[in-house]
C-alpha cells in the first residue's frame, strides 16, 4: 500500500469522477441535436419512422441525463472538497461562467421535463419540435460555460497574484482566454460526433442482428451522415487546437509529440517508444507534419519540450493518448465516408445491401468515439501538469489536505460500478421490451394517423 | 446595498428554494415507500409520480447553484467548508447521486421494484440529515485552524445537542413541507382519497416541527449565545412564523383554501429561515468567515450579479411555462391528458 497522499487521491477520485461523468456529458450534449433532427426530419416528411426514432432516443436519453445530472452534481461539489485552495483563487477568477454553466443547464433541465411529458399534447407538431431548441442551447451553453473554466486552467489570465491574494480581475477577459475558442469548440463538436455514432452503433446492432425495418437503416443513414460531418468539423477544430498549443501550450504539445529539440521541419512522431535516452523506436515519422501542424507551414520553428524547465515538463506518456484521439477521430472519417460511398443510389438499386462487414466496423463507432473523448481529455488534463492554473498554481499544491481521500475513493469507485451497471441494465431492458417494430404497429393502429 | 449583502441574499434565497422543492420530494419519496409497505400504494402513489416526473431534474440545480454562487462570492468558505467537509460532503453527494438516478432508472426504465424504492425513500430522509450539518457547522466551535490545516472535530459535532437538534428539525420539517404540499395537490387533482391520506401526514407532523423548531431555538441559546441575541432581535419574524403556521395547519385541519395553506407553510418557513440567517450575519462561519472580509472582488461581484439578473429573466418565464403546463394544468393534475 503506498504512503497517504492527498494530492495523489484527490487527482484520481477527481479523475475517475470526470472520466465516468464525461460519457453522460458527451451524450447530454450531443444526443438533444439529434432527437431534435429527427423530430424535424419527421414532421418535415410526415415520416413516422423519424418521429419514432426521436421518441425511442428522448426515452433512453433520460435515463443518462439522469446518471449525467447526479455525477456532474458530484463533480460540482467535489471540486471544493478535494481542491478548496484552487477554488478559492480560481472561485475569484472564474465563477462567471462556473455561474451561467449552472443556469444553462437549469434551463435545459427546465425545458427536458417539459419536452418529455408534452409528445401528444398539442395539434401543431411544429410546437412540440420548437421545446427541443432551448434543450439544445442549453446543453450546448453548458458545455461552452464549463470549458471555458478548463480553458482557463490552461492559459489563465484577467487578473494579477499578489502573495496569495489575486487583484485586478477582469471576469470576461478571464472568460475568454486564448484557449476558450478552441478548446469548447473541440469539446461541443466532438460532443455531437459520438452521440452520432454512439446512436449510428444502436442501429448498426440492429442490423447485424438481422433485423431488416427500414426504420434502422434511416437511423442509420441519418446518425452516419451527421457523423461524418462531425467528425470532419471536430478533425478541423482539432487543427486549429494545434496551432493554439504551438502558440501557448508549446509545452504540451511538444510532450505529446515526444519533440525534443526546437527545430524547423519538425516530423511528426506516430506511436512508438522511448528508451531511457529518450530516443524514439519504431515510431512513425512523418515528415515536416509537426511543423504544418503547429503552424500550418512545413519550414515553421517548433518549440522543443528541452527548452522547458525540468520541473515543469509534462509527462511524456500523453503521446499515446493524442495518437489513440487523432487515430480514431481519422478512422471515423473514413468509416463516414465509406459508409457513404457503399450506400449510394446506384449501388443500392442493384439491390446491394450495406455489407456486414461495414456494419461490424460502425458498430465500433460509438464506444471507439467515447474512448478518443476520454483519451482527449486525459491528454489535455495531463499534458497540463505539473500545473493546475498553469504559471501560477502547482496541482499538489490546489488539492485538500484532509484524511480519509482514499476511503472517499472507494466509496466513489463503488457508486460509480452501481450506477454503470443501473444504466446498461434499464436500457437494456427498456428497448428489449418494447420494439420499434411493435411500436410502429400500435401506432399505425392508434387512430390511423402516426405520429 | 453592497455586493455581500446582495450576494448572501441571493444565496439564501436559493437554498431557500431547495429547503422548499427538495423537501417536496425527499419527503415524497418516504411517503410512496411508506404507502408501500402499508399497502396503501395506489391511494397517493399516482399523485406523488405525476407531479415529480416533470421537475425532479430541477431540484438538484438548486443546490449547485448555491455552491457555486458560494464559491463565486464567497471564495473563502469554499476553503474551510471544502476542507473540512469532505465527509460529510461525500456521503451527501453519493445519496444525492443514488437518489436521482435510481429515480429515474425506476420511473422510466422497470416495473416497480422493492428495493429502487427504498433507497429512494430511505436516502430523502439521510440526505437532509447529512446536509444539515453545514448550518450546524457554520455556527462555530466545530471547526479547528491547526497550523495550516483546517479540521472537523467529529467528536464535538457528534455530541453536540444543537447538531442532533438541527438534525430533527430537518427530518420533520422535510415530512410536514411535503405532507403540505402534497395535500393540496392531491385536492387539485380531485383525488380526495389521497388527499386524505396526504392531510392526515400534514398534521401528523405539524407538532413535530414545531416542537423541533423551538429545540433548535433554545439549543442555539446554549450553543451560540451571541446569534440568539440576535435571533432575539429579529423576534418578530419567527412570532409571524409562528402565525403562518397556525393558520396553515388551522386551513389544512378544516380542508379549506388548501394552496393557501400550503403559501402559509413556505411563509412560515422563509420567515424563519431568512430571521436565522439575518441573525447570522455578519458570519458564514462563525467565527471565521464573514461576509465582508471574505467577498470576492468588486468586479467579479457585480459581473455575477449581472450574471444572476440575465439568468433570472431566461429561467423565471422557463419555470412559469413549466408550472403553467404541469402543477398548475387542470388536465395534467388530473391525469387526463396523454402523455
Amino acid at each position: 500500500m503506498m504512503a497517504y497522499d492527498p494530492v495523489v487521491y484527490s487527482r484520481i477520485l477527481t479523475g475517475l469522477t470526470l472520466g465516468f461523468h464525461i460519457i453522460f456529458a458527451t451524450i447530454g450534449v450531443g444526443v438533444p441535436l439529434m432527437i431534435a433532427i429527427a423530430e424535424y426530419l419527421g414532421i418535415k416528411y410526415k415520416d413516422p419512422h423519424y418521429t419514432l426514432l426521436a421518441r425511442r432516443w428522448a426515452r433512453g436519453f433520460v435515463i443518462t441525463v439522469a446518471v449525467g445530472v447526479v455525477t456532474g452534481t458530484s463533480i460540482g461539489l467535489q471540486l471544493n472538497l478535494l481542491w478548496p485552495s484552487f477554488m478559492q483563487i480560481a472561485g475569484q477568477a472564474i465563477a462567471l461562467p462556473l455561474f451561467m454553466e449552472t443556469f444553462a443547464f437549469f434551463f435545459e433541465a427546465i425545458f427536458l421535463g417539459i419536452y418529455l411529458y408534452t409528445w401528444d399534447r398539442w395539434k401543431n407538431p411544429w410546437i412540440h419540435f420548437s421545446i427541443s431548441i432551448p434543450i439544445i442551447i442549453g446543453s450546448t451553453l453548458s458545455a461552452f460555460f464549463i470549458t471555458i473554466v478548463n480553458a482557463f486552467m490552461n492559459t489563465p489570465q484577467g487578473f494579477k497574484l499578489s502573495g496569495r491574494t489575486i487583484i485586478e480581475i477582469d471576469p470576461l477577459v478571464a472568460m475568454f482566454n486564448p484557449a476558450t475558442p478552441t478548446k469548447t469548440a473541440h469539446v461541443i463538436s466532438s460532443a455531437y460526433m459520438t452521440s452520432a455514432f454512439v446512436l449510428a452503433t444502436i442501429a448498426a446492432l440492429a442490423l447485424l442482428a438481422g433485423k431488416n425495418h427500414v426504420y434502422y437503416k434511416k437511423a442509420l443513414k441519418l446518425t452516419m451522415v451527421c457523423g461524418l460531418i462531425f467528425s470532419l468539423s471536430t478533425a478541423f477544430i482539432g487543427d486549429l487546437s494545434g496551432k493554439f498549443l504551438a502558440e501557448y501550450q508549446p509545452e504540451k504539445l511538444a510532450a505529446a509529440e515526444w519533440h525534443f529539440e526546437t527545430t524547423t521541419q519538425a516530423p511528426l512522431v506516430i506511436g512508438g517508444y522511448l528508451d531511457k535516452d529518450k530516443t524514439i523506436h519504431y515510431g512513425l515519422k512523418l515528415p515536416f507534419a509537426l511543423s504544418i501542424l503547429a503552424h500550418g507551414d512545413p519550414n515553421a520553428e517548433v518549440i522543443g519540450l528541452n527548452d522547458i524547465p525540468v520541473d515543469e515538463r509534462p509527462p511524456l506518456y500523453i503521446h499515446y493518448f493524442f495518437d489513440i484521439m487523432v487515430g480514431i477521430g481519422s478512422l471515423m472519417i473514413v468509416l463516414g465516408i465509406a459508409y457513404l460511398f457503399l450506400v449510394r443510389k446506384k449501388r443500392l438499386q442493384q439491390g446491394k445491401e450495406v455489407p456486414r462487414w461495414l456494419l461490424r466496423l460502425i458498430s465500433f463507432s460509438g464506444p471507439l468515439s467515447m474512448l478518443a473523448i476520454e483519451c482527449g481529455w486525459i491528454f489535455a488534463e495531463a499534458g497540463r501538469q505539473p500545473w493546475i492554473l498553469r504559471g501560477y498554481m502547482k496541482t499538489v499544491h490546489g488539492a485538500t489536505t484532509a484524511t480519509n481521500v482514499d476511503w472517499m475513493l472507494l466509496m466513489f469507485s463503488l457508486l460509480y460500478i452501481i450506477l454503470g451497471f443501473g444504466v446498461w441494465n434499464v436500457l437494456g431492458r427498456m428497448f428489449r421490451t418494447n420494439t420499434p417494430e411493435e411500436e410502429l404497429a400500435i401506432r399505425s393502429a392508434d387512430g390511423g394517423e402516426v405520429r | 446595498m453592497s455586493i455581500e449583502v446582495v450576494g448572501i441574499t441571493v444565496l439564501w434565497i436559493f437554498l431557500y428554494g431547495y429547503l422548499i422543492v427538495a423537501s417536496i420530494d425527499f419527503g415524497a419519496g418516504f411517503f410512496s415507500y411508506y404507502a408501500l409497505i402499508t399497502g396503501r400504494t395506489n391511494m397517493i402513489h399516482t399523485i406523488i409520480e405525476r407531479y415529480l416526473s416533470p421537475v425532479w431534474e430541477v431540484t438538484n440545480v438548486f443546490l449547485v447553484f448555491f455552491m457555486i454562487g458560494m464559491v463565486g462570492f464567497f471564495p473563502d468558505t469554499a476553503y474551510y467548508l471544502g476542507t473540512t467537509l469532505l465527509i460529510p460532503g461525500s456521503i451527501a453527494i453519493v445519496l444525492i447521486a443514488i437518489r436521482g438516478s435510481y429515480y429515474a432508472f425506476s420511473n422510466y426504465g422497470s416495473k416497480e421494484n422493492h428495493f429502487y424504492k427504498l433507497l429512494y425513500g430511505g436516502s430523502g430522509l439521510l440526505i437532509p440529515a447529512s446536509l444539515s450539518i453545514v448550518l450546524t457547522i457554520s455556527e462555530g466551535g466545530f471547526i479547528e485552524e491547526r497550523g495550516s490545516d483546517v479540521v472537523l472535530l467529529y467528536g464535538k459535532l457528534f455530541t453536540s445537542t444543537y447538531a442532533w437538534s438541527v438534525v430533527i428539525l430537518s427530518l420533520v420539517s422535510v415530512l410536514y413541507i411535503s405532507a403540505a404540499f402534497l395535500t393540496y395537490y392531491a385536492h387539485k387533482a380531485k383525488d380526495m382519497r389521497a388527499m386524505e391520506v396526504l392531510r392526515g401526514f400534514a398534521i401528523g407532523w405539524s407538532g413535530p416541527t414545531i416542537l423541533a423548531s423551538l429545540l433548535v431555538f433554545f439549543s442555539i441559546q446554549h450553543h451560540n449565545p451571541m446569534h440568539f441575541e440576535r435571533m432575539l432581535e429579529l423576534s418578530w419574524m419567527f412570532v409571524l412564523s409562528l402565525v403562518c403556521f397556525m393558520i396553515a395547519t388551522y386551513l389544512i385541519w378544516n380542508r379549506k383554501r388548501l394552496g393557501l395553506a400550503f403559501v402559509m407553510v413556505m411563509l412560515q418557513f422563509a420567515l424563519a429561515f431568512f430571521g436565522y440567517g439575518a441573525a447570522h450575519l455578519p458570519y458564514i462561519i462563525y467565527p471565521m468567515v464573514s461576509i465582508h472580509e471574505s467577498v470576492t472582488s468588486p468586479a467579479m461581484g457585480i459581473a455575477l450579479i449581472g450574471a444572476f439578473i440575465a439568468g433570472l429573466c431566461l429561467l423565471v418565464p422557463s419555470l412559469f411555462l413549466l408550472m403553467r403546463l404541469f402543477l398548475f394544468n387542470a388536465n395534467y393534475v388530473q391525469g387526463l391528458q396523454k402523455k
